[in-house]
This record gives structure tokens, C-alpha cells and sequence, in this order.
């Protein structure tokens, strides 16, 4: 935030440049407290990953080439995003929009190989009831799921507001604290890709 | 959070991905060629996760000098209670499990 206050400080009044940095502050705080839900489903699944009920295991389930495909394109989305905040940052705004244009196709592919997955487990009877090791899962890459899906309405909803308003200075704040929260999305798939998927498959 | 006031532009993103790239990489090859013990790769994918999360964090969300002390102060604070609440978990199911089977 401090970025915008600098560059704010100039024409702006000292109060309305704090109102920004609090809400970065704010949003970092919560970004925080999310990451310690997502350690409390990460603490759960180790707890409960060995209670298959003589059910599927994570060997015959994951796929290592999907989970590829989808770690990759979390990471692209990343560096597409990160390329929309220097845009931003230099005040191309049809570059930006393009930016953020990838990184919610990219997203999109994401959930999409992620949906693909949850309904071929399904199928073969793998649902979140069939064993404690299966509803854990569910939860944990579920929830992230989630999160990555809300995060592609909210860069729709600011995409929609840099076309109707411009880069002003609240649109410009709004788009970092989403650039956070999709990294920080970023942060917590390495952490199922480790602990879920790749010791899964092992 | 954000690089304040020198702007790096796209430098520490590149990086960034290319370090991430690697360090995503290695496990997923590791695990696909199957030629380490398991416990052996299992310790290797958990030193890059931990490696890799500190390359999102500098590159990414430009946690470094110029981050405010209290989003640095908060996020140590979210670190030292993940570790308690995992640590803790596992230690007391892990030590109950053992104990169940003697």
C-alpha cells in the first residue's frame, strides 16, 4: 500500500491515504486468519488420510498428470496476475484488463480440471461419505476450491469496474487486495499438492 | 507487501516463477520416476513446499524489508499458530495412535 500512498500523498490528504493502508492491513490480517483454517483442514487430512474404510486410496484416485496440469496453471495465473499489477502500476489500463483476461481463463481451467476430478471420484463411489480419508479431502481441496472460484467472480467484478470507472485510486486499491488474495490462493495449493496429492500417489 | 517506494516491475515476478517452476518440478518428478525411498522423497517434497512458499512470499506478495512491521508482525503471528495447531495435532494423534496399538 505503501506505493499508493506515496504517489497519493501528493494530492491527497494524509487521512484518505490512511483509509487505504488500513484496509491493506485489514485484508492481510484476514488473509492471515484464513491461512490458519486452511492449517486446520491441512491438520485434519494428515489426521485422517490412513482411514480409507477399505475404501479407494489416494493411489488409485489422483492422478499425477492432472494435479500437474492444475499446479501449473495456479502458477501461471500468478504471473499473469503479477503482470496485470505492474500494468496497473504504470497506468495501462487495456493492458491490464487483458492481463486479468488470462488470469481468470486460466483460473477458470483450474476449477474447471478441479470440478472434473471431484465428479470422476464420485462416479466411482469416492464421494466425502465414503471414508474419513475421502470426507477430509474433500473439505481441504474443496474449501480451496472455493476460494478460487470466489476468486474469479470478484476479478469479473473488477474487471467490469476498471472499464466503468477507470484506474482510479479506490479501483487501483481494490485489484492489490485482490492480487493477495490470489497469490496467497497460490500459497496453499503448494501445500495440497505436497501433503495431499504427491505423498497420496508415492 | 508491496516493493514501496522503488518499483522493480516485472523482475521479481519472473523470478519468482521460474523459482517456483523448478521447485514444482523437482517433486512432481521425483514422485513420477519413483527412484528414491519414499520417506526420502516425502522429506525431499516437504523441504522444496517450504522453500517455495518463501519464493511466493518475496516474489509474489513482496514480503520483504519495505513490508510494514505489522503485516510482518501478523503474518509472524499466523506462522507460529499454524505451527502449534499442526504440530500439536499431529504430536497428540500421532503419540494416541502409538499408544492404542501397544
Amino acid at each position: 500500500m505503501t506505493s499508493l500512498a506515496a504517489s497519493a500523498s501528493a494530492e491527497r490528504p494524509a487521512a484518505e491515504v490512511d483509509v487505504y493502508e488500513e484496509k491493506a492491513l485489514g485484508f492481510w490480517i484476514y488473509l492471515m486468519s484464513d491461512a490458519i483454517i486452511f492449517a486446520l483442514l491441512f491438520a485434519t487430512y494428515v489426521v485422517m488420510a490412513p482411514n480409507h474404510a477399505d475404501g479407494p486410496t489416494g493411489k488409485t484416485l489422483f492422478s499425477l498428470g492432472r494435479t500437474f496440469g492444475e499446479t501449473m496453471l495456479l502458477l501461471c495465473s500468478s504471473i499473469t496476475f503479477g503482470f496485470a499489477s505492474v500494468a496497473i502500476r504504470l497506468g495501462k489500463q487495456r493492458l491490464a484488463l487483458a492481463w486479468l483476461a488470462v488470469t481468470f481463463v486460466l483460473g477458470a481451467g483450474f476449477v474447471a480440471l478441479e470440478i472434473g476430478e471431484f465428479t470422476g471420484m464420485y462416479e466411482q463411489g469416492a464421494g466425502p461419505q465414503r471414508s474419513g480419508f475421502l470426507s477430509a479431502f474433500f473439505t481441504l481441496v474443496g474449501t480451496h476450491g472455493l476460494h478460487v472460484s470466489t476468486g474469479l467472480i470478484w476479478i469479473l467484478i473488477l474487471s467490469l469496474q476498471v472499464l466503468a470507472k477507470g484506474l482510479t485510486e479506490p479501483v487501483t486499491s481494490r485489484l492489490f487486495r485482490l492480487g493477495l488474495f490470489w497469490h496467497f490462493l497460490d500459497i496453499v495449493w503448494i501445500g495440497i499438492f505436497s501433503i495431499v496429492y504427491l505423498p497420496g500417489v508415492l | 507487501m508491496q516493493s514501496s517506494d522503488r518499483f522493480e516491475g516485472l523482475q521479481p515476478y519472473i523470478t519468482g516463477f521460474v523459482l517456483a517452476l523448478v521447485l514444482t518440478v523437482i517433486p512432481f518428478g521425483l514422485v513420477a520416476a519413483g527412484l528414491l525411498l519414499p520417506f526420502a522423497t516425502l522429506v525431499i517434497i516437504a523441504i522444496l513446499a517450504v522453500v517455495q512458499v518463501v519464493v511466493h512470499l518475496r516474489y509474489f506478495l513482496h514480503v520483504g524489508q519495505s513490508t510494514p512491521r505489522e503485516n510482518l508482525l501478523t503474518l509472524a503471528f499466523a506462522a507460529l499458530l499454524i505451527f502449534i495447531m499442526i504440530g500439536g495435532s499431529l504430536w497428540i494423534m500421532l503419540d494416541l495412535n502409538a499408544r492404542m496399538m501397544s
